[in-house]
């Protein structure tokens, strides 16, 4: 197995070869909250880091598995495209912002505005998230088996939310709706397959309620 | 003697209530909504036509017309990246979404930029294969609401555009109105068809200039330091802006002043946020200075330029070159006195329409009608721009030879007067006849 030590190898000889055709698996050592690290890859590569990373670690990932052993910093794994992406620890805020596909697994809570923008991805967090999560989250799916902060899915699209334990107040055009037995049945799937051990029937689903899609004076409030 | 016809009795218009004022007073009674729409501030400001150049004459040795060189050629991005760009005139287009756009205008722009040598970029809507292909020099930008962006485009961009403001409406982000929201440009952007999209105003995964930095890294280490990274601004406090931009780590410094168009937003964002381009050039290149950047962090400049007389004017306050969108629209045709019953369907005519917020532009360029869009054929409306470019790119090397500049980019502050204490102040240039600069304690 390749193996970089960023004691000694920096980001960018570590960026570079991910970047230039790897293969295989790959391990990571003394990442000590670096910066961008394994973002930008387009290979079906693993990656195991050992420890926590700083910002954007994983970002805009390409159907690489990428592990993180520890917590990682604010936009991990922002903009993902497909492959996976597990953190075993705390992610901090925005994590998988505007991501389009794949995977987000995060063992730990994930700070404020997680999913933000979120275009496609499925983001399963097994603890909690912090306020303003799902925020203009237009596609895909964000699962909170703990509890989500104040402004959940605040001006919210088609995106999909899922939450076990408590929800602060609702944010803009977000509403609870009926988990149907085909959301129940797509959650189930989701949470066999990111390895996250909770019961699809003990979550509620939010989404949006439309009334925003258009202008409609009569909801300025909500604006 | 008979009476004289009759006169009319001296009607007296309010200045404080002139008749728009009422009108925008009766629309919004009548719709209880702002008035959201196109084009850039109508209202009048200081301009670069405030300015006049001193051409040589007995202090100063004037370059042949025809005969002796003047050379157009810039570089961007010279700061960090591996492979900066080499524009042939200094004169770029500024981001216009394919979603504002239709993909004709796209595609014509994409075709004149090519053929001058120069770069086009793309909009809040993100990269499509037409202009991809249409264009050699694009520059991709990196916008609050990430439609459609991705690395394998940002892989295939020359240059990326990090979108913090436009001046059109800085603090704000984009609108596309439902009726343009159509299955390919939804499909674009992970949205429903027809909704009113509303854009973010700020960026999902950053927040200040510190977290910039460390993003400026991250879209660095993807595309491998290979190409140069812009940072495109709305001119407010330009000064602070552009000295954060540098700090952040940019290669390239876009100031959009305060006339810079839109395709669709608020009217009183339009008219009444952001600073003319006119101090807002000073201010950036001041900023530059005193950081030691000028010439090294390129500044591109927009906001209202129309003619080889504004970028002369820009390139000599410290500009290293322009961008223009409205004016490249209005090459394209935009209020062309054509199709007049189309005009008048929207409530316009030729030389007011600012209607492209609704997908109805009667000559082709905002709009995805298929019919509309016949009105602008590509190799047409490229013609038309390159052109316009040309013309403009001729007119700023006669300024350039008179003022004696055998560069455009050799053109200097000194070579200018003001022509209002306004303009004098903003652009810090002395009033003409005096050595006046409104400000200056010298
Ligand atoms: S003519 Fe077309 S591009 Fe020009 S302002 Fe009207 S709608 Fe917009």
């Amino acid at each position: 197995m390749k193996a970089f030590d960023l004691n000694t190898d920096s980001v960018r000889e570590l960026n570079q070869y991910l970047h230039d055709s790897p293969s295989g698996k790959l391990s990571v050592t003394n990442p000590a909250g670096r910066h961008c690290i394994a973002c930008g890859i387009d290979n079906a590569v693993e990656v195991s880091i050992d420890g926590h990373v700083g910002y954007y670690c994983a970002g805009m990932n390409k159907t690489a598995q990428i592990t993180i052993g520890g917590n990682a910093g604010p936009g991990v794994a922002e903009n993902i495209m497909s492959g996976s992406v597990r953190i075993k620890g705390n992610a901090s805020q925005s994590a998988g912002a505007s991501g389009r596909g794949g995977t987000l697994i995060i063992e730990g809570d994930a700070s404020a505005r997680c999913g933000i923008s979120m275009k496609g991805v499925d983001i399963v967090v097994a603890g909690s998230v912090g306020h303003l999560s799902a925020f203009m989250a237009q596609k895909g799916r964000l699962v909170v088996c703990g509890d989500a902060g104040d402004f959940l899915g605040d001006s919210i699209y088609e995106a999909c939310i899922y939450v076990r334990g408590k929800v602060g107040e609702l944010g803009a055009d977000c509403i609870e709706k009926e988990m149907t037995a085909a959301h129940v049945h797509g959650l189930e799937d989701l949470l066999v397959a990111t390895g996250v051990a909770a019961n699809a029937d003990d979550f509620r689903r939010y989404g949006s309620a439309r009334k925003l899609y258009n202008f409609d004076i009569d909801h300025a409030d909500d604006y | 003697m008979p009476m004289t016809t009759e006169r009319k009795l001296s009607l007296r218009p309010s200045a404080t209530f002139p008749q728009h004022v009422l009108d925008e007073i009766h629309r919004a009674a009548d719709q209880g909504i702002y008035e959201i729409r196109g084009f850039g501030a109508k209202r009048s400001l200081p301009t670069f036509d405030d300015l006049v150049f001193l051409g040589a004459s007995m202090s100063r040795y004037a370059l042949e017309g025809y005969r002796e060189k003047c050379a157009t050629d810039v570089v961007m991005g010279t700061r960090h990246a591996k492979k900066p760009i080499e524009l042939k005139i200094p004169i770029t287009i500024a981001g216009m979404s394919f979603g504002a756009l239709g993909a004709n205008a796209k595609e014509a722009i994409g075709r004149a930029a090519t053929a001058m040598g120069t770069s086009t970029t793309t909009g809040d809507g993100g990269m499509t294969e037409e202009e991809r292909q249409s264009s050699k020099t694009l520059v991709y930008q990196v916008l609050p609401s990430r439609y459609g962006l991705n690395p394998d485009d940002i892989r295939r961009a020359d240059a990326l555009e990090i979108v913090v403001g436009q001046g059109a409406k800085p603090g704000g982000g984009g609108m596309l109105l439902g009726h343009k929201v159509t299955e390919r440009v939804a499909g674009m952007r992970d949205l429903p068809v027809d909704i009113d999209q509303r854009s973010a105003c700020r960026h999902p995964d950053w927040t200040g200039p510190d977290d910039l930095a460390i993003k400026i890294q991250e879209l660095r280490e993807i595309t491998d330091w290979e190409i140069p990274i812009y940072i495109k601004i709305g001119a407010t406090r330009v000064s602070y802006d552009v000295a954060l931009a540098v700090k952040s780590g940019a290669d390239v410094i876009v100031v959009d002043g305060m006339q810079g168009g839109t395709a669709a937003t608020q009217d009183v964002f339009i008219e009444h946020v952001g600073i003319p381009t006119l101090p807002a050039v000073r201010m950036a290149v001041e900023a530059l200075q005193e950081l030691g950047m000028h010439r090294k962090v390129q500044l591109i400049v927009s906001g209202g330029i129309r003619s080889g007389a504004d970028v002369a004017k820009a390139l000599a306050l410290g500009a290293d070159a322009v961008s223009i969108g409205s004016a490249a629209m209005v090459a394209l045709g935009c209020n062309r006195s054509v199709f007049l019953e189309d005009y008048e369907a929207l409530g316009t005519a030729p030389g007011y329409c600012h209607h492209c917020h609704t997908g109805r532009c009667p000559v082709g360029i905002t709009t995805h009608d298929a019919e509309l869009q016949e009105r602008l054929p590509p190799e047409q409306g490229a013609r038309w721009l390159r052109n316009y470019l040309t013309t403009m790119v001729l007119e700023i090397q006669t300024l350039a030879r008179a003022c004696g500049k055998s560069h455009v980019l050799n053109l200097e502050p000194e070579d200018l007067a003001a022509l209002t204490i306004e303009a004098a102040a903003m652009a810090k240039v002395p009033l003409a006849g005096t050595d006046w600069i409104p400000g200056n304690n010298k």
